[in-house]
């Protein structure tokens, strides 16, 4: 029961005439103004997306470098976990396990949906798949030893223009298909294969991003944007707008700690949040938190006039 | 009246058998139109905070206007024409006028301690309402198709992934966020308002706190309620 002092007996005292409707057209004239001024001196912020092939010409090598990792299954999507495999358990709240219950809904096989997938796309190059078959068929071990000589390689790879010089020495059929790969990318297939399934018409770019986001382009471009997530991450936009602001709460909690070093990070913001938004929606019924506007007097600036009239 | 209307019945009493009758008579009793609209408001409604709530209402309805003409048109005209772009900045900063306004208006509420006199589900209708307005927002933002669609989509699937709820909201699928954010979120908003207001209109304004002296006076039970 809440407290007397928290009472609102019904009004018994006069009334005053108050016009509603012509109350929202006039806020209906502001906030339309304000909006056209706004978008007149502002705009919207509308930067260009990346694409794989935007990536694979201008940083060929990160682009080798992170589909090498998608081949050998040590890229941050293979080793991911529900919803896209099951490499991981996921982050836990406790003994909750919910990333893990909810199970792989949307399943990504990196090295074959990314690499091998669409290398088998390229029509007219027997060359190229014997090294495929070569690559496939070879045990784990070799296919490993493979990946981490390309891998080796790359680290000391330099890129002209859209090429890239790299010696691979021991990477057995890695190289010519990260080759045909890179070329695959760069004009512009790459984004298609990804994107294109069994169906014709497409919606789902849960591939291409997750592949994109994997390599470096799409930080380097957050970084400069102030985008990152130590840089309040996503509640701001490019350029210099506003962006989501009213999100300032849950972003904070990535920049604290325990959160800011924990593993598992993303559930413990996410179940706080969920905590605080249940009693933030539950504000009525919570003894003590209903009472703080009595106990921080605003409602006597709000409410002057009536109290200044009772006083008289 | 115009020649087409149907000549209004004569009143006779309903059918209580009636489901059409008995819903009528108790919408009419639950919001009569002179609590629907009222043209006068208890003298205490005198401040510049009350003008928020109608001013969210207006922010909402110019943001479903500007909507609507991008809906229209397809999420990838205001990319490629100057009039599209003009109607996305409404639309941009409609929403944060929105926000702005709604978290003012919030505030307000908060220090009136609106919930009181048996408010609650008012109170609970708005702050619903706020949260569904974020995910409104969010989803917006997935389905700009341009670079901060990318990160943010990129970004937030993390923290959805961690507590399960990426395995049937997927923010890396723009048609299901497209969805999301053109039907399913913007109706649930508009309705949590409307509901939102119409609760306000039933219960009336949250009158002031009572005066110290008063409020140590033994309150009656009818009084208690909050």
């Amino acid at each position: 029961m809440a407290s007397p002092r928290d009472a609102a007996p019904p009004w018994r005292g006069p009334y005053r005439s108050y016009d509603l409707v012509k109350e929202l057209a006039i806020c209906i004239a502001v906030v339309a103004a304000l909006a056209t001024l706004l978008t007149i001196l502002f705009s919207s912020p509308d930067e260009k997306p990346s694409t794989i092939a935007q990536w694979a010409r201008v940083q060929p090598v990160d682009f080798l470098t992170t589909a090498t990792a998608e081949l050998d299954g040590s890229s941050d999507t293979a080793g991911y976990g529900p919803p896209y495999n099951h490499a991981a358990t996921g982050q836990v709240i406790g003994p909750i396990h919910l990333q893990s219950w909810l199970g792989v809904s949307h399943p990504i096989d990196t090295a074959v949906d990314y690499v091998l997938a669409p290398l088998a796309t390229i029509p007219n190059d027997p060359a190229l798949r014997a090294q495929i078959a070569r690559y496939t068929t070879a045990p784990p071990a070799q296919r490993r030893a493979w990946t981490d000589a390309y891998a080796k390689a790359l680290e000391r790879a330099a890129a002209h223009g859209t090429r890239v010089a790299v010696s691979p020495a021991g990477s057995g059929p890695v190289a010519p298909m990260m080759a045909s790969l890179l070329s695959l990318a760069q004009a512009r297939g790459l984004d298609g294969a990804l994107l294109t399934s069994r169906q014709f018409y497409q919606t789902d770019y849960t591939k291409p991003l997750l592949f994109m986001a994997d390599g470096s382009l799409l930080s380097d471009r957050a970084e400069a944007q102030h985008l990152l997530g130590d840089q309040w991450g996503m509640m701001n936009e490019t350029g210099s707008y506003p962006g989501q602001v009213w999100l300032w709460l849950y972003t904070f909690w990535y920049q604290v700690e325990p959160f800011k070093s924990s593993d598992n990070a993303d559930a413990l913001v996410w179940a706080l949040m969920m905590l605080l938004s249940l009693a933030f929606v539950c504000i009525p019924f919570i003894p003590g938190v209903r009472s703080i506007p009595r106990w921080i007097p605003l409602h006597r600036l709000i409410w002057r006039e009536h109290y200044r009239a009772q006083a008289s | 009246m115009s020649a087409a209307d149907e000549p209004r019945p004569a009143r006779v009493p309903a059918d209580a058998r009636s489901w059409t009758a008995r819903l009528r008579t108790r919408a009419e009793g639950a919001m009569p139109p002179e609590r629907l609209l009222p043209d006068r408001q208890p003298s205490y409604v005198a401040s510049w905070i009350y003008v928020f709530g109608a001013l969210t209402i207006a922010a909402l309805l110019l943001i479903v206007a500007s909507g609507l003409i991008l809906g229209l048109k397809g999420p990838a005209w205001w990319h490629v024409t100057a009039i599209g772009r003009f109607f996305n900045g409404i639309h941009l900063w409609g929403v944060e006028l929105f926000f702005f306004t709604m978290v003012v208006h919030l505030w307000g509420k908060f220090f009136m301690g609106a919930w009181r006199g048996g408010r609650s589900l008012t109170w609970v209708a708005g702050a619903v309402t706020f949260l569904i307005s974020i995910a409104a927002a969010f989803t917006g933002y997935l389905s700009q198709q341009n670079f901060d669609a990318q990160w943010i989509s990129t970004q937030a699937k993390d923290g959805l992934n961690s507590v399960g709820i990426g395995a049937f909201f997927n923010v890396t699928n723009f048609g299901q966020m497209y969805t999301f954010h053109v039907i399913l979120l913007p109706v649930a908003v508009v309705l949590l308002t409307a509901w939102h207001v119409l609760l306000v209109r039933r219960h009336g304004v949250v009158p002031p706190y009572v005066r110290q002296l008063a409020a140590e006076a033994p309150a009656r039970p009818s009084e208690e309620r909050a």
